[in-house]
């Protein structure tokens, strides 16, 4: 399933729209998995937005059929990339010279979007005007709150810390600085006393 | 006094005329203490007391906001105006005893910028010249493109050019010179933040520019001071006050509220802040919204008004005040 809709929650959870095309002489796209297809619709919306966009894309694994189809859209220029902290130095050089007026669109998973949100806020565009589109997996970053430890892909609550080894619940309060839900000890009063873990949004 | 921000009694200490439309004052407190300092961008609202009626007019702060010793304005003479700027020009004297408000921002600059890209047309030049001051003082970067008629009429021009050679850039309207405002907006480096004070007709040609070249509406800041305009006299009946009065043809609705003895609520005076808001029960007439605050269509029900630049064209207008 590509679309997920996500329950409503505390104001700190992230919320994500639907891709819309902008006026602008540059547009930068990035995307992981899935994410590609909020692509195609978005070309789909605008084709000539295409021979203006820097698209940044991450294949979740190794998956690359849709890096295939995105050559299709012909964005003005395509960079597949094994990994996103491999494609952060590309990012950042693209943040770098660009002007203002750049656009930017995210696609993919919360991760995904969270990182890369940070770097475009970090260049010196507000959040509220970075588009985001949520597709596929909607596994979370957390950060341990104890050991500050990022565990990627968490799929259960409570999950183990992969730093720390402390079982943590999984909350909704969410860092943007560093783009990560916070988890928290889950037996720290009644140590041993763990809960079963549950699928999220189960 | 609930309405406004607190007052402050100055001593107006100096005035100087800067050329033939523009003259600056200086209020230093009658009690001999400090000002409070502003934020770059902040106005205060000057009581004019001429005859029997009280003007409060809204000026750019223009000195450096971190001075609490003494603050000025520059005023620029509008004959066809309502009256207090040539008040200001020709009835205060050094050594005269006026009322101001505390300062308030509604041109804030945002200290988030990596860059402050500033548009001046006119006048609209003293707010920036507060900001540039506090941004030499925290080393923050900024470029000026201020347009004017004429050099003569270059109020600051030179000041700014001379302080400042590499970041003001000056264009003659008279010289034919113009802003080449696409290509300005296209080249600059992201967390540029935008501002622009002067005529409307600028601010719209600027706001209107940058949405097009994709900047975010977060990034573009302005600032225009609606002055109210005269217009017919009508009738205005508060309903909560219980008072039925005349709105006099010099006067705006608020100036026309207060006369009567009823404490409403403003800020800025000028159409922009939204303070002044005020329902509409009945209005047997025509609103004529002159206010940046309203969104169309709230301006086409004709359910809200904001007295402090707008009027009826009309007979009565019955209020929930």
């Amino acid at each position: 399933m590509s679309t997920f809709e996500f329950p409503p929650s505390i104001i700190s959870r992230p919320v994500y729209g639907t891709l819309a095309p902008r006026s602008g002489k540059h547009h930068l796209m990035i995307a992981d998995g899935e994410g590609a297809e909020a692509l195609f619709d978005l070309a789909a919306k605008d084709a000539a937005l295409m021979a203006r966009a820097d698209i940044i894309y991450l294949p979740v694994e190794g998956d690359v059929s849709y890096a295939e189809k995105l050559r299709d859209i012909a964005p003005l220029n395509l960079y597949v990339g094994p990994s996103y902290s491999a494609a952060v130095p590309r990012l950042r050089r693209v943040l770098q010279s660009a002007h203002m007026g750049l656009q930017v669109y995210l696609a993919g998973t919360e991760g995904l979007i969270g990182q890369a949100m940070f770097e475009a806020t970090s260049a010196g565009i507000p959040h509220n005007a970075i588009q985001t589109e949520h597709r596929g997996s909607v596994a979370r970053r957390m950060q341990c709150v104890h050991c500050k430890g990022i565990t990627e892909n968490v799929m259960t609550d409570p999950f183990v810390c992969a730093h720390c080894g402390l079982h943590l619940f999984v909350r909704d309060h969410y860092s943007r600085r560093i783009a990560a839900y916070q988890g928290v000890c889950v037996d720290a009063e009644d140590p041993g006393n763990v809960p079963p873990a549950v699928r999220l949004y189960s | 006094m609930s309405a406004g921000t607190t007052k402050i009694g100055v001593t107006v200490t100096d005035i100087v005329p800067l050329n033939d439309l523009v003259t600056r004052f200086k209020f230093e407190r009658r009690d001999g203490g400090l000002l409070p300092t502003f934020s770059g961008g902040a106005h205060t609202v000057v009581e004019m007391k001429a005859g029997g009626t009280t003007r409060l007019n809204p000026y750019s702060l223009m000195s450096d906001p971190a001075d609490q010793t003494a603050y000025t304005i520059s005023v620029r003479r509008d004959d066809e105006g309502r009256g207090g700027s040539l008040f200001m020009h020709r009835n205060v004297k050094i050594g005269d005893e006026m009322v101001i408000s505390y300062p308030v921002n509604l041109f804030a600059m945002d200290l988030r910028a990596r860059k402050h890209l500033m548009i001046a047309g006119g006048i609209g030049i003293t707010p920036f010249m507060a900001q540039i001051k506090q941004l030499v003082a925290t080393g923050g970067a900024f470029e000026l493109h201020y347009a004017c008629r004429n050099a003569a009429l270059g109020t600051y021009a030179d000041d700014l050019t001379k302080a400042h050679p590499a970041k003001v850039h000056v264009y003659f309207d008279d010289d034919k010179q113009a802003i080449d405002l696409e290509k300005l907006l296209d080249g600059q480096p992201l967390g540029t933040h935008l501002y622009v004070c002067g005529p409307k007709g600028m601010i719209n040609w600027v706001r209107k520019t940058a949405e097009g070249l994709g900047w975010p509406e977060e990034t573009v800041h302005y600032e225009e001071f609606l002055a109210p305009q005269s217009g017919k006299p009508f009738k205005v009946r508060l309903a909560q006050s219980d008072l039925e009065f005349e709105v006099g043809e010099h006067q705006s609705l608020l100036e026309a509220i207060e006369a009567a003895g009823v404490d409403a609520p403003y800020l800025c005076r000028g159409g922009a802040c939204g303070q002044c808001e005020t329902d509409v029960i009945e209005a047997d007439g025509e609103i004529l919204h002159r206010d940046h605050w309203l969104e169309d269509d709230e301006k086409r029900a004709g359910k809200k008004i904001m007295p402090c630049v707008s009027r009826l064209e009309g007979r009565i207008i019955v209020l929930d005040r």
